[in-house]
């Protein structure tokens, strides 16, 4: 009983996943389409491959997990989606525009439309919270008056209202997660990339920077997160695309951290799968050893 | 607003980095020091060397019985020649005048005028004194000595001392020109290299500026302000202390040595310029060209 229960769970989930995918791929070039990837490949050398041939889509307005182990090709994608990096092949659109046709002049225009959170935070270490938010606003020219409005309007708004003037050495992980979100978010982009938000930091502090995330996209605003963190995939049940060796293997709405849960048995058969047995290397006699048998009686 | 914004941020950027700042303001200082210190030191030298050089002369001495007109005839011929600069005649009289009140003891005892008429011919350039001397008198076949006039006895230029003058005088000007050269570059090298340390010590905040899409010109002009105003600060307090040697040490000094008052000496407006645009140029390049590579993202 429970083990067809099961099967038709995980039949549901597989028809649900293709139904996912052929919706969210949307037709090519759709303006409805926020970031739009296809055939991306991205090749680090001949042997290792960052992305291969990664097709997928995601539309305005969504809040979308990418999830995969190391080494499949998130942070890669977000790189990319930044034009840190350029595509070996393939083509990225972001709000219908080839990110390829961006020269050197336009990409810091392009870049003002994304709010990007590393895992590192990546704050400007000798200005406080105050100025690394309003700096966002001081490389788009906006004036000090419009300055002095918006950037305690956004720091009310994460969390920040009493840490004005402290600098980000001074700020637990967490707070200082929530200041890197908050300089994203003033310009009020479009698009919002987190790569690992909660990598460093706890539970608790992460269910916060993720409520963050959260209401930043019931603004309207699409958010694409790479993440680790299966718990809070798992709890927030949105669409999750999983990334393995370069290839998006999985696509679902509603999705969770792996594709079914595990059972105990399960999980326990993984465990006794064969491994290499830790050995001790066998014991060299030393000179020493001569006066444990001395003392031994 | 840029202009104003861009000296605020390299002015608060100068004391949130006070070390690094310090230290290329210590070494814009040092070098210009050393710097302003040596130009006069070589010009005074050189000049010196070229005043050797140019007391390089070569005597043409007549025979006893030549006559006015031959002496007319050879200065002819000697000022049509090649790299001649000036053909001054002392008669007997004068030279024997000259030498007697130099030994008038030895002069009485000899009665007569031994000496004879001189052409003393100064060569336009003192390397050529010793291609004159062959002008003046020929090789012959032979082996032995013509002259290019009957009524010339000899040509002298004692050809050891003229020798000995021009090497010297030559070595001189090159030590101090060569050392000129290297120290100039030292300065250079010396002044790029810690702006080049300070921009790379901050190379993760330029890199998140790029994030926050800053164009280069908003990221570049803050640095290289900063740079110009520790290049300026740096030649100033330079050009103070040098001000003050030259005050203390080198003007009480002047009336006592030749060699201080030798006129080819820099006039010190025209080093306080050159030491201050060196000074900023230097800095600014430097700065400028080592951000080229950060700002490559």
């Amino acid at each position: 009983m429970a083990a067809t229960e099961k099967e038709l769970r995980l039949r549901d989930s597989q028809l649900a996943q293709r139904k996912d995918a052929a919706a969210a791929s949307g037709r090519p070039g759709d303006p409805a389409n926020a970031i739009e990837c296809r055939g991306v490949t991205k090749r680090y050398d001949i042997s290792k491959a960052g992305l291969s041939g990664t097709t997928f889509s995601i539309r305005r307005g969504e809040f979308v997990f990418l999830v995969g182990p190391t080494g499949s090709g998130k942070s890669t994608l977000m790189r990319l989606l930044i034009k840190e990096l350029e595509p070996d092949e393939g083509q990225i659109l972001v709000a219908g525009r080839d990110l390829a046709e961006l020269n050197h002049k336009q990409l810091p225009f392009y870049r003002r439309n994304l709010g990007v959170v590393f895992q590192d935070f990546k704050l400007l270490p000798d200005r406080t919270v105050n100025e690394n938010v309003a700096y966002a606003l001081q490389v788009t020219g906006s004036s000090r008056a419009e300055i002095r409005e918006k950037v305690p309007d956004i720091l009310r708004l994460t969390g920040l209202a009493t840490k004005l003037h402290h600098y980000p050495d001074q700020l637990s992980g967490g707070e200082q997660q929530r200041v890197s979100i908050a300089r994203a978010f003033v310009n009020a982009p479009p698009l919002l990339l987190a790569d690992e938000p909660t990598g460093n930091l706890d539970p608790e502090t992460s269910i916060g920077i993720m409520q963050l995330l959260y209401r930043i996209n019931r603004t309207g605003t699409t958010v694409l997160v790479a993440t680790h963190d299966s718990a809070m995939v798992d709890r927030m049940r949105r669409r999750v695309l999983e990334l393995a060796e370069g290839v998006v293997v999985r696509d679902q709405l509603q999705g969770q951290y792996a594709p079914t849960e595990m059972t105990t048995a399960e999980f326990g058969a993984l465990l006794r799968e064969p491994s290499p047995e830790p050995q001790r290397a066998p014991k060299k006699r030393e000179p020493g050893d001569d006066f444990d048998e001395a003392f031994r009686d | 607003m840029s202009i104003r914004f861009f000296i605020r941020e390299a002015l608060s950027s100068i004391s949130r980095n006070a070390v690094p700042s310090f230290a290329a303001l210590a070494s814009v200082l040092v070098t210009l020091l050393v710097l302003g210190v040596f130009i006069p030191i070589v010009q005074a030298t050189t000049g010196a060397a070229n005043d050797v050089r140019g007391q390089v002369i070569v005597n043409v001495y007549m025979k006893s019985d030549a006559t006015p007109d031959d002496v007319q005839r050879v200065r002819g011929q000697v000022e049509a020649l090649d790299g001649v600069k000036s053909v001054q005649f002392i008669s007997k009289e004068t030279a024997y005048a000259k030498e007697r009140r130099k030994n008038p003891d030895a002069y009485d005892l000899l009665g007569s005028n031994p000496l004879p008429d001189t052409l003393r011919v100064t060569p336009k350039d003192p390397d050529n004194a010793l291609a004159l001397v062959s002008a003046i008198e020929p090789e012959t076949p032979g082996g032995g000595r013509t002259t290019i006039d009957p009524s010339i006895e000899s040509v002298g230029s004692s050809k050891d001392n003229t020798d000995k003058i021009l090497t010297a005088t030559r070595v001189v000007k090159l030590t101090t020109g060569l050392l000129a050269a290297l120290l100039i570059i030292a300065s250079v090298l010396l002044i790029s290299n810690t702006i080049r340390l300070s921009v790379f010590s901050r190379r993760r905040e330029i890199q998140v500026m790029k994030l926050v899409g800053a164009t280069d010109g908003f990221i570049r002009w803050p640095f290289v302000l900063e740079a110009v105003i520790l290049g300026a600060l740096g030649a100033l307090l330079a050009i103070l202390l040098l001000g003050v040697m030259k005050i203390a040490l080198v003007d009480p000094l002047v009336n006592d040595f030749a060699l201080l008052s030798a006129p080819s000496t820099i006039g010190f407006g025209v080093l306080v310029a050159i030491l201050l645009g060196a000074g900023i140029a230097v800095s600014a390049l430097g700065s400028a060209i080592s951000m080229r590579r950060f700002l490559q993202v």
